[in-house]
């Protein structure tokens, strides 16, 4: 079935759809200025990392210190740490409960769904630091109550700050996933239902590689945003689990020198290395077969 | 979005009347079923805790900064209506509808560019999208702020094309700037992600019934992509109207936005009470807008 | 009607929320340790402005004792002061500043001191003695000690100006230089220079005198670049601002990364400006409270003290410790124009209460 859609989409490619003309330029310039805009102060980054100076602007010869800096500073690399576990871990898990949660809210009517959808709502558009805040309230009796009805020893660390982050990468994920769902038919999932596919099949095989990029774009996002999150980690977290970012924050009031400019730099090696090694993994499964529809 | 109506999973599914009070109870436990992980975790970790925080927004500061809770009253509502607040708030929509409608013109055709490609150099470029945002975005902020600073890079360029010394830092367009940067990937993901969705065979259609390039753009893409545009425009325009980083890095502190007059009530004022209570105007403001929103693209939210 | 159940779920949620919330506010004041001098009961978790301690000085401590350590950083009182009071925290030893200080004691968020266990508290110099925040010193020791002032780039503004906050204040003086002053972005500091410069006191609790501050603190319009608090040195030293209002360490550690270190200089202006203390204190539950004394101990030791000081620049409380500091700090602080209105017109911030919204809203309007 989808072969033949393929193959379809494919003999047609190219006409109306493929931009033209005056039209092609615009899109074309405007995709390498997006480019520019995004990379400019990348760029700018990289240079200054090599930078003998510790003020960021000034160019003070070439040096490869603050990388040394950056192997010799136990802080600067626990943050790191800290803040690849805690990303890796909310992303998994608020993709998972995302994409369930965009599935219910399209496909199925349920009861409590407004509430549902509003609940699923309120996370995006909380202020940050009321977030923190409630959290740091919340957590401080959370883990008493828990210790003391189950005699466990839960701390505030790296549970309080993945937990605070799936809560708020949840409802990332599930709008970027609706989004894909929204108005997509569920022809071909009948259709896989109709031929005796099981539930899961039927999910398996023809909806979950329809909202793939849905699912991909969601997961991005959850892991940028927990990457990126202060003022909720700030607040939750405990002794020994500074991430990144906190860490940052709390450099800056000392001046941010381009040991900060090479811990990125370092991250975004790793990232890049991550993803091509999983495009390639891709390209060799993918070998001989295009199983997705060619827009 | 009312140019095409699917009919829905649960109608479609029912073809048979006898069936359909079973079908509806079995579909309803379905769906439940697959919201209920989801639906407990953000009752326990966030309806939960955010409950707290409303319990405080009636409760008063006490002469330490700490927060009593007792004596509950409404003055931190009351003061909602004093024109600083007033002030701060329309300066902070507009800032965030400017943000919103420039990343809205720059993402759609770079996003419709992204659906049109091949699945291969799709993905690549998605993925180039993305990289910079695996920085830190104080970093980022901090490199924006070398290059529109003194002697920096953006002065040189104004300098050489013979518009003078043009400094962008620590104003208003600097701010918008540094907004956009950060969340134009949030417009670009959904607006990809619905675009790419389209069967483009309704604008081959639409051409072949000799519509003009802005015709089927306007009657056919748009609509369609309309999801795209409301989840884009959504995940810009709240963060836009909550920030607080980028005003203080770029705009120098100079223009105070609600984002940040909330972080001074919590961090600096040290007023739980009123930083939680124009928390919830704000998102009060949110959710109106956007449900407002939803109501006019056609679709409930 | 659907909803009715998942409305009465919520409904209890929000009882047991509340129930949560009113628990949150008891605080049983906490005993005073008994430890004796260098005994340590586990590893040491310590809660530190960035870039106060060095973390080899940690490190030393901790081989020292055979543990282990975590230093984790905060950006400000306020920041820091939620999180400790909340319990749970898990630090050891925290460093809030003056004001701060008799927050969290009034709070119960930290424990008397045993000072049986730390007898390097007779290093410190008797300046700090019965000092407003803790006048019977039970609850803190102090950790460094700096002031605010006004930073300025003589090659850009010459040496022939007025040791004066009218360098910032006054049109006739800094009217020149448009767009190159920066100001804290911090209500109690930035209203305290407005306020000194006007002639009051800069814990004034007079709104009177507070609008006339707000109004002046608004007058500097164009002339201001950024309210700004982080970056106030490097602003300066990298031609940014060439009229920097900042922290004496942060002036003096900026200065000296310069080529030419010679060009700035840094003052408190005859007006008065603020003199601020830190201190270590150690937080009501803290897991280790034998090793936060041991600790605290060994930070007061001559050594040690002057390590912190050669290391952040900024001035330490500990007498023993004054010679064995580097003289590249001490040559700033024989500066005789470091205070120009002499050590008797540097004020404390005080915490006033209810005041502190008045401080906070005054500064949000004058930014505009």
């Amino acid at each position: 079935m989808s072969k033949l859609l393929d193959k379809t989409a494919s003999r047609t490619a190219g006409s109306a759809v493929e931009p033209h003309g005056w039209t092609k330029g615009v899109l074309l310039a405007n995709g390498w200025l997006v480019y520019a805009f995004f990379y400019a102060p990348i760029l700018l980054l990289v240079i200054f990392s090599f930078s003998d100076s510790r003020n960021v602007g000034v160019w003070g010869g070439f040096t490869l210190d603050w990388y040394e800096g950056f192997v010799d500073s136990r802080q600067t690399q626990a943050a790191l740490w800290n803040s690849v576990k805690i990303a890796t871990v909310s992303t998994v898990v608020s993709v998972v409960l995302g994409t369930m949660s965009a599935l219910a809210l399209e496909r199925f009517k349920f009861r409590g769904k407004q509430v549902f959808d509003a609940l699923l709502y309120l996370p995006i558009i909380i202020p940050d630091v009321t977030m923190a805040v409630m959290m740091l309230l919340f957590f401080a009796e959370f883990f008493d109550v828990l210790n003391a009805v189950f005699g466990t020893e839960l701390r505030k660390g790296f549970s309080s700050i993945a937990l605070s982050h799936i809560a708020f990468s949840i409802s990332f994920v599930s709008v970027v996933v609706r989004a894909r769902l929204a108005g997509m038919s569920s022809h071909l999932e009948e259709a896989a239902l109709d031929l005796y596919a099981t539930r899961w099949q039927a999910f398996r095989f023809v909806t979950f590689p329809q909202i793939l990029p849905g699912i991909l774009g969601g997961a991005l996002l959850a892991m940028t945003i927990s990457l990126d999150d202060v003022v909720i980690t700030q607040f939750v977290t405990g002794p020994g689990w500074t991430t990144l970012p906190v860490y940052v924050f709390g450099l800056i009031r000392r001046g941010v020198t381009p040991l900060i400019n090479a811990v990125s730099v370092v991250m975004l090696m790793a990232s890049m290395t991550l993803v091509a090694l999983s495009l390639l993994v891709e390209r060799v499964r993918n070998v001989g077969t295009n199983q997705r529809r060619g827009f | 979005m009312t140019a095409v109506k699917l009919p829905s999973d649960a109608e479609a599914a029912v073809a048979t009347p006898e069936f359909e009070a079973a079908a509806i109870r079995q579909e309803s436990r379905r769906g439940f079923l697959l919201a209920m992980p989801s639906y407990a975790y953000l009752v326990l970790f966030f309806a939960v805790p955010l409950v707290i925080v409303v319990v405080y927004s009636f409760a008063t500061r006490n002469r330490f900064g700490g927060t009593d809770l007792s004596g509950w009253n409404l003055a931190s509502y009351a003061r909602l209506s004093e024109p600083i607040v007033r002030d701060i708030l329309f300066r902070s929509l507009w800032l965030a509808l400017l943000t919103t409608l420039i990343c809205l013109v720059i993402a759609y055709p770079f996003a419709y560019y992204l659906a049109t490609r091949t699945p291969v150099v799709r993905n690549l470029m998605l993925v180039f999208v993305m990289i910079p945002f695996w920085t830190n975005f104080l970093v980022r902020n901090y490199a924006w702020r070398v290059i529109l600073g003194n002697d920096g890079p953006f002065t040189d360029v104004t300098e050489a094309i013979g518009l003078g010394e043009r400094e962008l830092l620590f104003s208003k367009t600097a701010v918008v700037l540094g907004l956009v940067y950060s969340f134009l990937p949030f417009m670009i993901l959904p607006l990809y992600a619905a675009i790419e969705r389209i069967d483009k065979r309704l604008l081959e259609a639409s051409r072949d019934l000799y519509a003009s390039g802005w015709q089927s753009f306007r009657k056919v893409l748009l609509p369609l992509s309309m999801p795209g545009v409301i989840a884009g425009s959504i995940l810009v325009f709240v963060p836009s109207l909550g920030a607080y980083v980028t005003p203080d890095i770029l705009g120098g502190s100079k223009t105070t936005l609600l984002g940040s007059y909330i972080v001074t009530q919590f961090l600096t004022a040290r007023n739980w009470p009123f930083g939680a209570a124009l928390s919830f105007v704000l998102m009060a403001v949110m959710l109106t807008t956007t449900v407002v929103y939803f109501r006019k693209g056609g679709r409930t939210l | 009607m659907k909803n009715l159940t998942q409305l009465r779920i919520l409904a209890g949620l929000l009882v047991f929320a509340l129930v949560a919330a009113a628990c949150g506010d008891d605080d049983e004041g906490a005993e005073q340790a008994s430890c004796e001098v260098g005994e340590t009961d586990g590893n040491l978790a310590m809660y530190n402005w960035a870039e106060y301690i060095d973390e080899e000085q940690l490190a030393e401590f901790a081989s020292e004792h055979g543990i282990s350590f975590t230093l984790d950083t905060y950006d400000s009182n306020e920041a820091m002061q939620p999180i400790i009071s909340a319990g749970g925290s898990g630090y050891d030893v925290i460093v809030p500043s003056d004001y701060m200080v008799s927050i969290l004691i009034d709070a119960g968020s930290i424990q008397p001191l045993n000072f049986d266990a730390i007898p390097n508290a007779a290093n410190i110099s008797a300046d700090f003695e019965g000092i407003y925040y803790d006048p019977e010193g039970e609850f803190s020791v102090p950790y460094q000690w700096g002031t605010t002032g006004i930073g300025v780039n003589t090659a850009a503004v010459g040496t022939d100006f007025p040791r004066s906050w009218g360098l910032i204040f006054d049109p006739a003086i800094s009217g020149e230089f448009d767009g190159e002053i920066q100001l804290l972005n911090d209500p109690r500091e930035t209203m305290g220079a407005a306020l000194k410069y006007l002639g009051y006191s800069l814990n004034t609790t007079s709104e009177a005198e507070l609008d006339e501050a707000t109004e002046l603190v608004a007058s500097t319009g164009s002339r201001l670049a950024a309210f700004n608090t982080d970056s106030a040195d490097e602003f300066l030293t990298s031609g940014e601002t060439v009229i920097a209002h900042g922290y004496s360490g942060d002036m003096f550690v900026q200065y000296l990364e310069t080529d030419n270190p010679e060009d700035y200089v840094y003052f408190v202006p005859e007006e008065g400006g603020t003199r601020w203390i830190d201190n270590m204190a150690i937080p009501f539950d803290a897991p280790h409270p034998c090793t936060a004394h041991t600790f605290i101990n060994w930070m007061l030791s001559a050594e040690q003290g002057a390590a912190l000081t050669n290391w952040n620049y900024y001035a330490t409380p500990n007498e023993a410790a004054y010679q064995l500091l580097d003289q590249e700090l001490l040559d700033f602080i024989s500066n005789p124009e470091l205070y120009a209105g002499g050590v008797e017109s540097l004020e404390e911030i005080e915490d006033t209460g209810d005041f502190e919204i008045k401080y906070a809203d005054a500064f949000t309007e004058a930014k505009g």
